[in-house]
């Protein structure tokens, strides 16, 4: 085909204005792609710079590691163990179902574990990892770790878990830790970002809960890379977070061993106080329980039978537990009396086994009377009808106030849960809280510790350490914060009259060491620790007119329940006193059977600092108590074997 | 006869081709490449593997063949045009029925030695066809409306034949490069305008047509539509590339983020950070010095082969420049485009920097046929 020269010109030159013109539009468009990638580049930099770091960086927590506890002698009593435990995150896992099917084939998972963490997973967004089992084994996690691949959105975690190592010896003191809960979260204010990380564990109850201040530390932080899948690639920086406080208490853990062990099953409570400075050296209520159950979170079963059990295990009887002190709170009638001047030490009164105040017949425990009793006759052998005739004379506002100065009726301040103010009443205390007028006979019973009148172990121990120096002796449960000594307990002078505080000493002395006393079967007779004290027996129902008639039911005869709680107070040495010790035995029967003994042999225990020697007891009993060190030695590792046995 | 072989003798002779190579055009092909080299280093976090090393081989390999092919006479593959049409169009039938799927298209051809995908051979050979088409059909009846249908038609076929894999991106880059041929060869303007209007309509039938039974689209490349429209809607799903792409992009800054120091393409967060999204990885590691820098290069590919064409009076040679520079154009404009987020995610990689085979192939036998023009070009005779 030819063309013809001027043909062939035209065509070229309108391609080439076609051509320049395609070109051109290539150009310009080229141009504004660079206009566009210098506008993002540029001019949007740190926008999307900005989001490229959000994308890329993730903030995790690093939780802080706990403050430990440690007694006295720096014996541990809790600290932090690595635990491993199963993480799920729902999203990750995909078929959440088959991964955990998939898992259970590989290890043991607790049904009831699972149960817990398929609930929480219901109510929480997929992203968020979910404990599937804590305290797995090594092995275990393991054999996750190799099957990772197949077992998407599982992860292994190391943690740090609570272990109390003395286990139930403890748990009333210093508590447990558990999960942060809802319930928990919904308790604070403004809830610490630490406090959402899964299964951080804060204070539940007891020691670990009040001072949840100084015992959680800072949480760190640090900062990683995570890619698109949100693995993370590596770790940028860290802000490394600050350990909780470590704390010394004052309590002495073998001593608190030793006598957690001599309460044995019974339901009773026991208060060693340092009278020197107020430390409380042990501070037992029983039965007890094992804190580790909690911190892993106790099985259905296991809490029914704490709760269920009627001797009240959870329950701490030292400081929680308020009951009527009864004869143990004669000494305050005894000191209100003396410091108002109503009678003096010497002054007798006729008790004739009952007095009649104001139309209503108030009996002594010893129906046939003690006859002319004085002061150290009165508490030596615990006449009632004394009391209500010295406390009628002295008038309830000043033995209430009395009660007061010597740490009853006050909630003293120390980190345990519930700690109970008990009560010492007075008239204006009636009309508030029964709306009705104080009656001479409520000051009859309040005398001799009846009535409204309640008080805790805690707060008994406190009165005697308070009777044993005269100053007033606060308790102190911690020693040291991170190595720095807390303030004693030591307290100033109550300001009473020495000669009154001696003669109820003196009469607290012949309790335990008069032939006549009350609790003359559990003397000391170490004469350098020798022990002065008071029994104390509540009842826990009114003994009815008819039933007196019949001669009074033997506690033995009663139902549990229904029998008087037992008591007894004591400090020793008598004459350089060192330690307090308060004793309750709930429906124990008589203060001076089922309390002065253990009362006893804890001032005992606490005195040597390890098993007494038998030569400290009266003769007669040295066999049987041989028996019980024996027996205690067997039963509870801690406690250490009798002396004689010891090479 | 045509114009072209009146001056047969005043073109070079065997190995004297050589020198008359367009070089600087060659050179620049060489840059392209060898940015490539360095970003699919980069995606791959510093290694050869598995991109690197593949690429270098296929780009020496493509190398050979631009070489072996622009030492043939242009008229030679004039006469071929119609022969690679059909073997083309041959090779995507093949293709819809024995191809091998690869995300949910049938793109591929196993030959056992490597996988060929017609399509990027079509764009060639659609190119190579008008170009004879328009060299063999006389000027003045370039718009008459008979001897428009026909190169329509050529278009549209294997259009549509890549349109059913679906390959959204490929059928667009030869509709566009098949109607911008048409342009350059003096096709009136009427038809275009037509065409235009036509295509304003068609969107709006596409549009319309969404949700009932006679839907143009696939329910995907709607999506698409959709989240280029306005990606923040799913940042999670189908809008996530887009998002993560230009969040790469504009961090890179000025110098951007530095060799292999790109935390977008190093953590995964871009998607075929090697393929279609490595110009990213490249604007977020060297910045806008580097994007424009490729940009530039890309730049400077056109205006040689604009200057090829002009140099020529060959309207064979001439055309087949113009159309090769155009689909070459249209590749990195698209894909540019795309990963900034100014044109839905269609699926074409960045012409000679993208890994893969038969594209980095076909571009450099294209470029053969762009260096054939140039060495066979009609001379100036001496008046």
């Amino acid at each position: 085909m030819r063309r013809n020269p001027r043909e062939l010109d035209s065509t070229h030159r309108q391609m080439s204005r076609r051509t320049l013109l395609l070109g051109g539009a290539q150009l310009a468009l080229i141009g504004a792609l660079g206009m566009r990638m210098r506008y993002m580049q540029v001019d949007q930099a740190d926008q999307f710079r900005l989001l490229a770091e959000e994308n890329r960086v993730n903030i995790r927590l690093l939780p802080p590691a706990r403050g430990e506890l440690f007694d006295r002698n720096g014996e541990q009593l809790a600290h932090n163990s690595p635990s491993y435990r199963i993480i799920i995150v729902p999203e990750d896992a995909g078929d959440v179902d088959k991964v955990i099917a998939d898992l259970s084939r590989l290890v043991e998972l607790d049904e009831e574990d699972l149960n817990k963490a398929l609930t929480e997973m219901r109510r929480s967004p997929p992203f968020l990892p979910i404990t599937l089992a804590d305290q797995v084994s090594w092995e275990d996690i393991s054999k996750i770790a190799v099957n990772a691949p197949a077992l998407p959105g599982i992860t292994p975690e190391v943690g740090l878990t609570r272990v109390y190592p003395r286990r139930a010896d403890l748990a009333h003191v210093i508590g447990y830790v558990g999960p942060v809960s809802d319930y928990d979260l919904k308790q604070i204010d403004d809830p610490e970002p630490v406090l959402r990380i899964p299964r951080f564990q804060i204070g539940k109850v007891g020691l670990e809960a009040k001072r949840e201040d100084v015992l959680r530390g800072k949480a760190g932080a640090k900062r990683v890379e995570v890619n698109a899948t949100g693995r993370v690639m590596r770790e940028l920086d860290r802000r490394e977070g600050q350990s909780g406080a470590d704390l010394q208490l004052t309590v002495d853990a073998d001593l608190q061993g030793y006598v957690q062990a001599r309460l044995g099953e019974e339901s009773a409570a026991a208060v060693v106080i340092d009278c020197e400075n107020g430390d409380l050296r042990a501070i037992c209520s029983s039965p007890s329980f094992d804190p580790n159950l909690f911190v892993r979170g106790i099985s259905v079963a296991d809490y029914r039978s704490l709760t269920e059990d009627p001797y009240r295990p959870l329950a701490n009887k030292t400081v929680q537990g308020t009951y009527p002190p009864g004869s143990t709170f004669k000494m305050i009638t005894a000191m209100a009396a003396l410091e108002e001047g109503t009678i003096g030490a010497g002054e007798t009164v006729w008790c004739p086994g009952s007095l009649e105040v104001s139309g209503r017949r108030f009996h002594c425990w010893k129906r046939g009377g003690h006859g002319h009793v004085d002061l150290n006759a009165s508490l030596k052998r615990s006449c009632d009808v004394y009391y209500y005739d010295v406390a009628i004379k002295v008038g309830i506002d000043k033995i209430s106030a009395m009660a007061k100065r010597f740490g009853l009726g006050v909630r003293h301040d120390i980190p345990m849960s519930a700690v109970a103010e008990g009560l010492a009443p007075d008239r204006a205390w009636k009309q508030r809280v029964h709306n009705d007028v104080w009656r001479i006979g409520d000051t009859a019973n309040s005398s001799i510790g009846q009535g409204y009148m309640l008080a805790s172990p805690l707060q008994l121990a406190v009165m005697s350490a308070r009777l044993a120096t005269g100053r007033e002796v606060t308790p102190r449960l911690v020693k040291k914060i991170n190595g720095i000594e807390q303030p004693s307990g030591a307290g100033e002078s109550l300001g009473m009259n020495e000669n009154h505080l001696r003669q109820v000493r003196r009469g607290m002395y012949d309790v335990c060491n008069d032939r006549r006393g009350t609790a003359y079967r559990s003397r000391i007779i170490e004469d350098s620790y020798r022990m002065a004290g008071k029994t104390g027996t509540s009842q826990v129902r009114n003994i009815t007119k008819a039933e007196r008639a019949a001669g009074v039911i033997r506690n033995s005869d009663l139902p549990w329940e229904r029998r008087d709680h037992a008591l007894f107070v004591c400090f020793a040495p008598y004459d350089n006193p060192r330690y307090a010790v308060s004793v309750i035995v709930e429906h124990g029967g008589g203060g001076s059977t089922a309390a002065a003994p253990i009362a006893r042999d804890v001032m005992l225990q606490a005195l040597y600092g390890d098993t007494p020697p038998l030569s400290a007891y009266p003769a007669a009993d040295r066999s049987k108590i041989k028996a019980q060190q024996e027996r205690l030695h067997r039963d509870y590792p801690g406690v250490s074997a009798p002396v004689s046995d010891r090479a | 006869m045509s114009y072209l072989e009146h001056n047969v003798k005043s073109t070079p002779t065997g190995p004297r081709k050589m020198l008359h190579m367009n070089w600087p055009l060659t050179l620049l092909l060489i840059s392209v490449a060898s940015v490539g080299f360095l970003m699919l280093y980069s995606v791959a976090g510093g290694s050869f593997q598995p991109w690197a090393e593949p690429q270098i081989k296929r780009f020496a390999v493509g190398f050979a063949a631009m070489v072996v092919v622009a030492m043939v006479p242009i008229w030679f593959w004039r006469n071929m045009s119609v022969l690679a049409y059909l073997v083309g169009v041959v090779l995507l039938v093949l293709v819809a029925t024995i191809g091998e799927e690869g995300k949910g298209a049938q793109r591929w051809i196993n030959l056992g030695f490597m996988r060929l995908q017609p399509s990027e051979l079509m764009k060639i050979a659609l190119v190579m066809v008008l170009a004879a088409y328009y060299d063999w059909l006389p000027a003045k009846r370039t718009s008459h409306p008979f001897w428009v249908m026909i190169p329509v038609a050529l278009i549209l076929l294997p259009t549509a034949l890549v349109l059913k894999q679906p390959d959204l991106g490929t059928s667009i880059l030869l509709l566009a490069a098949g109607g911008g041929l048409m342009f350059l060869a003096g096709v009136h303007w009427a038809y275009f305008a037509a065409v235009i209007a036509a295509g304003a309509g068609l969107i709006t039938a596409v549009f319309e047509s969404r949700g009932t039974e006679w839907q143009l689209l696939k329910n995907y490349q709607y999506r698409r539509i959709d989240t280029f429209l306005d990606p923040s809607s799913d940042p999670l799903g189908a809008g996530y590339h887009i998002t993560q792409s230009k969040i790469a992009l504009g961090s890179g800054g000025w110098t951007g983020r530095g060799f292999m120091q790109g935390t977008q393409s190093r953590l995964n967060f871009l998607p075929e950070k090697h393929t279609d999204f490595i110009f990213t990885t490249l604007a977020e590691e060297f910045g806008f010095v580097g994007g424009f820098s490729l940009l530039t290069l890309y730049a400077l590919i056109i205006v040689f082969c604009v200057y090829t064409a002009l140099a020529t009076r060959d309207r064979f040679s001439s055309l087949v420049t113009l159309g090769i520079g155009l689909n070459f154009f249209l590749f990195f404009a698209v894909n540019m485009s795309m990963v900034m987020g100014l044109a839905p995610v269609v699926g074409v990689p960045l012409p000679m920097v993208s890994y893969g085979g038969s594209a980095m192939l076909v571009l450099m036998v294209a470029f053969g046929l762009v260096h054939s023009a140039h060495i066979h070009r009609p001379r100036q005779q001496r008046r």
